[in-house]
């Protein structure tokens, strides 16, 4: 059961040979059996998520169920949702009830689904580890003396553990696929303005987008149907038509079965497999280039020149807005507050002395900085420019491509505590994941095989805006033909 | 040593939408403490700003107003500094590209006209309050005013006194209760002004170090606050000493400005754009909308009020004080047809003194413009003099109901009876006949003794005109 | 180019992060390595490129001047560090 997919589980609840609140007990079961050796989730309510589960029975027993009715999912601990405890990762927020839902939430739950809790974080979705959150660092099921990514480490190990169906989490430089790639699971970063922002604890404004984690490009495709959609209270939402983001995976390009990727231009970056990149993933990731050939799609050498640049733009821009988004961070209204202080001035500076992370605090003195008088045109002018120039090398792409190809990460998971000292090699991982949130363009990362120490490597592919369904139709039909994605650590049975 | 002063103002108006600028939380002034703080007001992890549609109408109708470019796309940034008043650490105000650019504003001075250029109009959210009672040595910080739509309305530095800068603010006041976009209700600091002020020798080519006063909220406070700024900043440099650029306070108690600590070390706000708003875009279309709902305008209608109506620049300027003035003064012409001097001057002297000396604004006027339509009406048929009318105008102010009502129910109705007038005459005329001869030997002055004898007898009710008439006919016959 | 420690100190009072001589020290270090690898931005020329800001090429939303909000201070409160009165307390302002 822990090994189904949401069709599956979905049909199992429809026949009435599930129920949810069953389905939901045996998940809160296995996350009270195994998270304490991965630390994936931060905090689990199992009266709210069978209170839920309740009442998706009932809606499933008046045959009103939608194909999430009743499915435990995971949330990354960055979504407000009502009554729970929400804290982003940080002892800033370690008392933060929210009052109030995000839109993902709102829509999942309408949806009938279930939460199965809060998953764990780097702090405010800072870090490519899950290692900087208050409550200690989520570990790798594949191997416990590894990270699990980040910053959505939680919500990546909870599904690749199999102690969540599916996860839900946020993607701001690569938030979601590295770990999803490091865990060997599924997931995918839509289009800026796809998911509503609304309720999602802000990292960097311009970046952030929430989506879908699963084991399978299908998993993904009907969480997203209900995560994505137009939301009125967030400005950078975009008002388009629903789309069915599931409708394409099993409409091959041609009539050709043995070739259902028949005509699917794939760009292959020259700049993604240069220096930096590890013989072992760039051995899995050509293996995975091959067998899509395979499938019928064409492979295109391109180039995105502006590449190299994409990470120091992004460590501008978003610890720029990070340090702005931080700012309500206080003390006054909720949250942590000193407990011991002397004026206004000194309650401000030791709540968020107090209250942030390590990391946390060297992004916002990053972000103040580049923002400061003097410095403004040098680094974030600079920084936007930058970021026009890696949009407009993936529109030249786009022009001889449909899907750009290449690795999600340049290595497979590395040991705890490995690179927290050193932020540059840190930042280095996100090489080729933030240019799609510097451009806006949806982006996944799929499991491709294995590398050192038998350590799941991942692959991403990035789409034009709005490809979202034609990335899913792919990442599909190269599932249906590979079991990659059913591969699970030892350990978790 | 001669000096000159030169002062620019910038006020923030609060705009008269219902609901604040990012949030659907109620602007109503006077609730309870945070009632009105939703969860975007109060800065929630994860609320996003929507931009309040009134709010940029009424911004686009300023603009247009004053003769302002309105921006086709113009941004909102966010101006980041720490206050508890400030829930999110930062406050959306547009900084690069305003949604006003340039304009001007006429102000009626007692020496004339003069034009005060306009840098620019942007739109921003005010912040909450500070409570400054003794909460345990603590201060009480309410957030129901945080994100109410301000519209700030900048000056060049075009002023030179504080009279000046007087009969700007009046002016602005006017023009934005005028167009409908600001209740200019200064008590509840619906209309504030900073006024930077700065001294320099006479002569000068450059500007001296200017000071900001911040929150003056009545135009008594603005004037003496600069006059006293003005003498501090003279006495300090004739000292040798110098102006340090700062953020002052107006103390009225006192009639001083004090230095704001709180803001010594605000200088570095770091603005970037808010990346939660997208560009405002204001299409032509919008523009020529808001336009075409522009009621006319002060300056357009002291002109046609001079123009058409044959008025003096001052009384124009009187009547198109406010737009209830304005209204007033219309409808009352409109009543009577015509008697554009004569409404002038009764809404200038008689109805504006009354009103003043009740301390009430021309919209709680007791007398409507109809009723004193009625009054105006009755002085135009020669009913009643103009004298008479004023007491008639009393007892209309005091005690309500119609001229001609007042003027049968107490006999004030003027004797215009020929046959009348010619008996009363005669007997005057029997009765005088040593003024009679003096006047027929050349003597003016008889003829007035005459006059004033045949308005005793007709105890003041008799026309004046119709007596001299029938006098003058009467002695050359 | 490379901070000092008083330009670190003195953004640290900016963003209102209490910080001591030693964490300083180390922030500077890191803060430096972090903006050499920010420098390389410097090597290309952006000559007339529009900066950027969002990801889409759209404008804002507006919305109608409707109150959609109700009174809720007393659930927001419930999570605040320290209320008075329906105010939210704080050290003393000075103006």
């Amino acid at each position: 059961m822990f090994n189904a997919s949401l069709k599956q589980l979905s049909a199992l609840l429809a026949q009435k040979k599930l129920s949810s609140t069953e389905l939901t007990q045996s998940y809160l079961d296995r996350v009270a059996r195994l998270n304490p050796g991965l630390n994936a989730f931060l905090s689990v309510d199992a009266e709210r998520s069978l209170a839920q589960a309740r009442a998706a029975d009932e809606r499933i027993a008046a045959g009103k169920a939608q194909p999430l009715t009743g499915i435990p999912v995971a949330h990354k601990d960055i979504f407000c949702a009502r009554g729970w405890l929400t804290t982003c990762g940080s002892k800033m927020l370690a008392n933060f009830v929210s009052p109030y839902d995000a839109h993902v939430v709102e829509q999942l739950n309408a949806a009938g689904a279930v939460i199965l809790g809060k998953t764990n974080m780097d702090e405010f979705a800072m870090g490519s580890s899950s290692e900087t959150g208050f409550r200690g660092p989520v570990r790798n099921p594949w191997d416990r003396t590894r990270v699990a990514g980040g910053s959505s480490g939680g919500s990546a190990a909870a599904v690749a553990a199999r102690i969540a169906p599916v996860a839900i989490g946020t993607d701001t430089g690569g938030s979601i696929r590295q770990p999803a790639a490091l865990t060997g699971i599924c997931g995918l970063k839509p289009t800026y303005g796809v998911v509503s922002r609304y309720g999602m604890i802000a990292f960097a404004s311009s970046l952030d987008q929430g989506g879908p984690m699963g084991k399978s490009a299908e998993d993904l495709a009907l969480l997203l149907n209900v995560m994505a959609g137009f939301d009125a209270r967030d400005s950078t939402s975009l008002e388009r038509p629903a789309e069915d983001y599931a409708r394409l995976l099993d409409a091959p390009l041609t009539g050709d079965h043995a070739k259902p990727l028949s005509g699917l231009r794939i760009g292959v970056p020259r700049e993604y497999f240069g220096e930096g990149l590890s013989g072992d993933v760039a051995a899995a990731v050509e293996a995975t280039l091959a067998q899509f050939e395979k499938l019928g799609a064409t492979r295109i050498a391109i180039s995105l020149p502006n590449s190299g640049l994409s990470v120091p733009a992004y460590y501008v821009i978003a610890p720029a807005e990070a340090s702005s988004n931080l700012s309500r961070f206080d003390g006054v209204r909720y949250g942590y507050r000193a407990a011991e202080y002397g004026d206004l001035a000194d309650m401000y500076r030791k709540t968020r002395a107090q209250g942030f992370g390590a990391e946390v605090k060297r992004r916002i003195l990053i972000g103040t900085y580049v923002l400061s008088h003097g410095y403004y045109d040098a680094y974030y002018l600079k920084a936007q420019k930058i970021r026009r120039r890696i949009a407009q090398d993936f529109a030249a792409a786009y022009k001889h491509c449909d899907l750009i190809l290449g690795p999600t990460s340049p290595s497979v998971a590395f040991g705890l505590g490995a690179k927290v000292s050193d932020p540059v090699q840190m930042y280095l991982i996100d090489i080729y994941t933030v240019a799609a949130n510097l451009a806006g363009l949806p982006a996944m990362s799929i499991p491709c095989g294995f590398g050192e120490g038998g350590m799941p490597v991942g692959l991403q592919l990035v789409g034009d805006y709005f490809a979202e369904a034609r990335m899913l139709q792919a990442a599909h039909q190269f599932q249906l033909a590979t079991d990659w994605h059913l591969r699970q650590p030892a350990g978790t049975e | 040593m001669d000096w000159e002063t030169v002062i620019g103002i910038e006020t923030h108006a609060q705009l008269s939408t219902v609901s604040k600028i990012f949030s659907g939380a109620s602007t109503a002034f006077g609730a309870a403490p945070n009632v009105q703080a939703c969860a975007v007001d109060i800065a929630l992890p994860g609320v996003l700003p929507v931009l309040n549609k009134g709010a940029v109408e009424r911004a686009v109708r300023f603009g247009l107003a004053v003769g302002a470019d309105i921006r086709r796309r113009s941004v909102f940034a966010r101006k980041n500094y720490f206050y508890p008043d400030l829930p999110k650490g930062y406050q959306i105000s547009q900084y690069e590209l305003p949604v006003v650019q340039g304009g001007s504003l006429s102000v009626m001075l007692k020496g004339g006209e003069k034009t005060v250029r306009l840098t620019r109009a942007h739109l921003e959210e005010d912040a909450g309050k500070s409570l400054h009672e003794d909460f345990h040595g603590m201060s009480g910080i309410d957030l129901n005013r945080a994100g109410t739509p301000l519209l700030e309305i900048v000056t060049e530095p075009d002023m030179s006194s504080a009279e000046e800068a007087v009969a700007y603010a009046k002016a602005l006041h006017a023009l934005v209760r005028w167009i409908g976009i600001c209740d200019g209700n200064m008590q509840e600091g619906s209309f504030r002004c900073d006024a930077n002020v700065s001294v320099r020798r006479k002569g000068a080519d450059v500007l001296g170090t200017r000071c900001e006063i911040k929150n003056l909220n009545s135009f008594r406070f603005l004037e003496e606050a600069i006059n006293y700024e003005v003498r501090r900043q003279i006495e300090l440099i004739e000292d040798g000493g110098s102006v340090v650029q700062e953020t002052r306070l107006y103390d009225p108690d006192r009639k001083q400005t004090r230095s704001m600590r709180s803001k010594e070390d605000a200088h570095d706000y770091r603005y970037f754009p808010d990346p939660d708003l997208l560009p405002l875009a204001i299409s032509a279309e919008t523009i020529e909308q808001i336009r075409s709902e522009l009621p006319e305008l002060p300056a357009a209608k002291r002109k046609r009020y001079v123009d058409e109506y044959q008025l003096s620049a001052y009384d124009a300027g009187v009547l198109t004080s406010s737009r209830e003035v304005a209204d007033y003064f219309e409808d009352l012409v409109g009543a009577l047809g015509g008697g554009y001097k004569l409404a002038a001057s009764w809404i200038a002297g008689e109805l504006f003194g009354a009103l003043k000396r009740a301390g009430l604004e021309v919209s709680q006027s007791p007398l409507s413009s109809r009723q004193l339509a009625g009054l105006l009406r009755e002085i135009q048929d020669g009913v009643i003099s103009g004298k008479t009318a004023k007491d008639v105008f009393d007892a209309m102010w005091n005690g309500g109901g119609e001229a001609a009502d007042i003027i049968a129910a107490s006999g004030l109705k003027q004797i215009s009876d020929a046959g009348e007038l010619e008996q009363v005459i005669d007997a005057v005329l029997a009765a005088n006949s040593k003024s009679v001869e003096e006047y027929r030997a050349g003597r003016q002055k008889a003829f007035n003794a005459l006059v004033g004898q045949a308005m005793k007898a007709t105890r003041g009710k008799g026309n004046p005109a119709q007596i001299n008439e029938i006098l003058k006919k009467k002695l050359a016959g | 180019m490379s901070l000092s420690l008083p330009e670190v100190k003195r953004i640290a009072w900016l963003a209102r992060i209490e910080i001591t001589d030693a964490e300083a020290g180390a922030a500077q270090g890191h803060l430096n390595d972090i903006f050499t690898l920010i420098e390389q931005m410097q090597s290309v020329d952006t000559e007339g490129v529009a900066p950027m800001a969002h990801g889409q090429d759209v404008v804002q939303r507006l919305r109608e001047d409707r109150v959609t909000e109700t009174d809720l201070h007393a659930l927001y409160q419930g999570i605040a560090p320290q209320v008075e009165g329906g105010l939210y307390l704080v050290p003393k302002v000075i103006e």
